[in-house]
């Protein structure tokens, strides 16, 4: 009884907080530097990218690589589209072109097994890279495009708009039915198809939820880039990128992606510009460090240490 | 009209040989070590700039580099299974979680790898001329260093096809590819077969590198393309069977030299194509089981 009361109290605190912080980073342009507000959007892309990859990833622990796929079909309808259309509607577009291309694919392949899916989706950004690069060679003449230039203000609240739907997504799922169904998947699949579970249904579903977050991401970012090519549009780091940061911070728990896509975006922006190479190859040992000692994370860490501070009271959490 | 044909042909073999090589190094890591090694084409690159460097810097013959190349990367891809991957497979619960985390491994390799060589070379584009000089093939010309570099190519598949088949370690590794556990039964010291192979994968990557510089030009970043080709050539020959890979690789060869002649700009698009085409119809492969 004392427990429950503790953890409900400790729910309230955490509720409390969100919204706090929901409400600093709403009112943040008004007050903030210019710069605070371009780097909060590029960190709020991260975790969107890293949350939506975990949603499907985490659960059915199945590795796609086809974010930057999504993502870039979210900024080409933003240079296509952009002009001719609201910002908003173009980022639903956007959104919603890469859920039926999510579909599609989801549909056809996840069906495929473990390491094949994962090579599928690796093939699958990089056909629609060549395809797009040799479409625009022959067809328009020119290899890139320009995207129209939305204010910085615009494009952080719609980032956060996005962020905030991503977790919200994200806890929903956990919470619900669906989301037990597809944690039971990750688990045993053969078990979850005998307990009456349509599990190529789940999987595509959530696999196409994950992938409206992602090109919406894309379509928003795309207006700050100015220029686009299907090289910048279908870069492989934006599918690289969230797994690391997924991985590092730790997929299981919803604020583990979270936690990795801040430290790393921040580490991104400090270390990029003058270091680049130095900053890839921290990830990369980032990497194979997080795959080698740290299975559930950073969070993971951080629950070991604190369960080991109270004497490993919550041992197996 | 038969010149075009004679022409499209031979260079789809010269490209199918060095595809071949690529894909039957992947073979082995993948195929026995059951680790998809996104890192192969950075061996690749790592062959490449070490050939480029010695051909530039000490006039030291390309084919020579072979001697060099060869059993660094052999010694260096040794000890990262020993180090890295044998640890994966010990605290990965189940061989899918194995694959899972493996590939993760590899893809931090991948950035390691090529940061390093863009650090220690820089990202510019590198070549030189090296046995430039054209042969006539039956009113068809092509460069000297290519036609060595399908000689090559094809020597080293087929000794090692020969060493697979013949010797006692080739039958332990052929084991250890159908039936680890059995294979370690029956006395077969698992972790150095697979150790081995996954060395082995990596000198024929290094060994690809140095003949790629030959013909082509290379960079740092050059890595990524081949291991593409690798994955789909070996996706096409059966995930882990080595004559398929050999053979899968002139058959992609083959389909590029064509998709080229037609539409220059398609081949990596025809290549996806199959690919997908493929892991839809039969995921196992042309020679897979």
């Amino acid at each position: 009884m004392n427990k429950l009361t503790l953890t409900s109290k400790n729910f309230l605190i955490l509720r409390i907080i969100l919204l706090v912080g929901l409400i600093i980073l709403v009112t943040l342009p008004f007050y903030a530097a210019i710069y605070t507000t371009i780097f909060l959007s590029t960190i709020f892309m991260y975790i969107v990218l890293t949350s939506s990859w975990a949603m499907f990833s985490g659960p059915t622990a199945q590795i796609s690589l086809a974010t930057a796929a999504f993502f870039g079909v979210g900024i080409y309808i933003a240079a296509t589209l952009g002009t001719i259309m609201p910002l908003l509607v173009v980022v639903l577009i956007g959104g919603l072109v890469s859920a039926a291309l999510a579909l599609f694919v989801g549909g056809l392949t996840l069906r495929l097994k473990g390491i094949y899916f994962t090579i599928f989706t690796f093939g699958l950004l990089e056909l629609m890279k060549n395809l797009l690069l040799w479409f625009e060679i022959k067809f328009t003449g020119t290899r890139g495009r320009f995207v129209v230039v939305v204010d910085y203000n615009t494009v952080y609240f719609i980032m956060l708009a996005i962020l905030v739907l991503t977790l919200l997504t994200a806890y929903l799922i956990r919470q619900s039915k669906y989301g037990l169904a597809l944690q039971s998947i990750g688990e045993q699949e053969e078990a979850a198809e005998h307990i009456g579970i349509n599990v190529t249904l789940v999987k595509v579903f959530t696999f196409a939820i994950s992938a409206f977050f992602i090109g919406a991401a894309g379509t928003i970012m795309a207006t700050r880039w100015t220029y686009v090519d299907p090289y910048i549009a279908f870069n492989m780091n934006f599918s690289f990128t969230p797994v690391l940061m997924a991985i590092f911070g730790g997929i299981g728990p919803l604020f583990g992606p979270v936690l990795g896509a801040i430290i790393f975006a921040y580490l991104e922006e400090i270390l990029i510009t003058q270091f680049p190479y130095y900053y890839m190859l921290l990830f990369g040992m980032v990497m194979v460090v997080s795959v080698l000692y740290l299975p559930n994370g950073l969070i993971g860490l951080i629950q070991k240490w604190r369960a080991r501070a109270t004497g490993g009271e919550h041992g197996n959490s | 009209m038969i010149v075009t044909i004679l022409d499209v042909v031979i260079a789809g073999l010269l490209l199918g040989g060095l595809y071949a090589l690529i894909a039957m190094g992947l073979s082995l890591q993948y195929g026995v070590a059951r680790v998809l090694n996104i890192s192969h084409g950075e061996f690749i690159m790592l062959g490449a700039l070490t050939t480029w460097m010695l051909y530039t810097a000490f006039g030291i013959n390309p084919l020579l580099c072979l001697v060099v190349c060869g059993p660094l990367a052999f010694i260096l891809g040794f000890i990262l299974h020993r180090t890295i991957y044998k640890r994966l497979s010990v605290i990965s619960a189940t061989p899918g979680i194995f694959e899972g985390n493996s590939m993760l491994a590899s893809f931090g390799l991948l950035f390691i790898i090529q940061n390093l060589a863009l650090i220690a070379w820089g990202s510019k584009i590198k070549g030189y001329s090296y046995l430039a000089v054209p042969v006539d093939l039956g009113g068809a010309l092509f460069g000297a260093n290519r036609l060595v570099t399908l000689g090559f190519a094809v020597l080293i598949g087929v000794a090692f096809y020969i060493f697979l088949t013949q010797t006692r370690l080739g039958k332990a590794i052929r084991a250890a590819a159908q039936d680890p556990s059995t294979a370690g039964l029956l006395g077969v010291n698992i972790n150095l077969v697979l150790a081995l192979c996954f060395g082995l994968g990596a000198a024929m990557a290094a060994c690809a590198g140095m003949l790629i510089s030959m013909s082509y030009p290379v960079n740092t970043v050059m890595g990524m393309e081949y291991t593409v080709i690798a994955i789909i050539v070996v996706v096409l020959g059966g995930l882990g069977s080595i004559p398929g890979s050999f053979i899968g690789g002139f058959i992609l060869g083959l389909i590029g030299s064509i998709v080229t002649y037609f539409e220059p700009g398609l081949a990596l698009v025809a290549y996806y194509i199959i690919f997908t085409i493929l892991l839809l119809l039969k995921p196992t492969g042309l020679m897979g089981k």
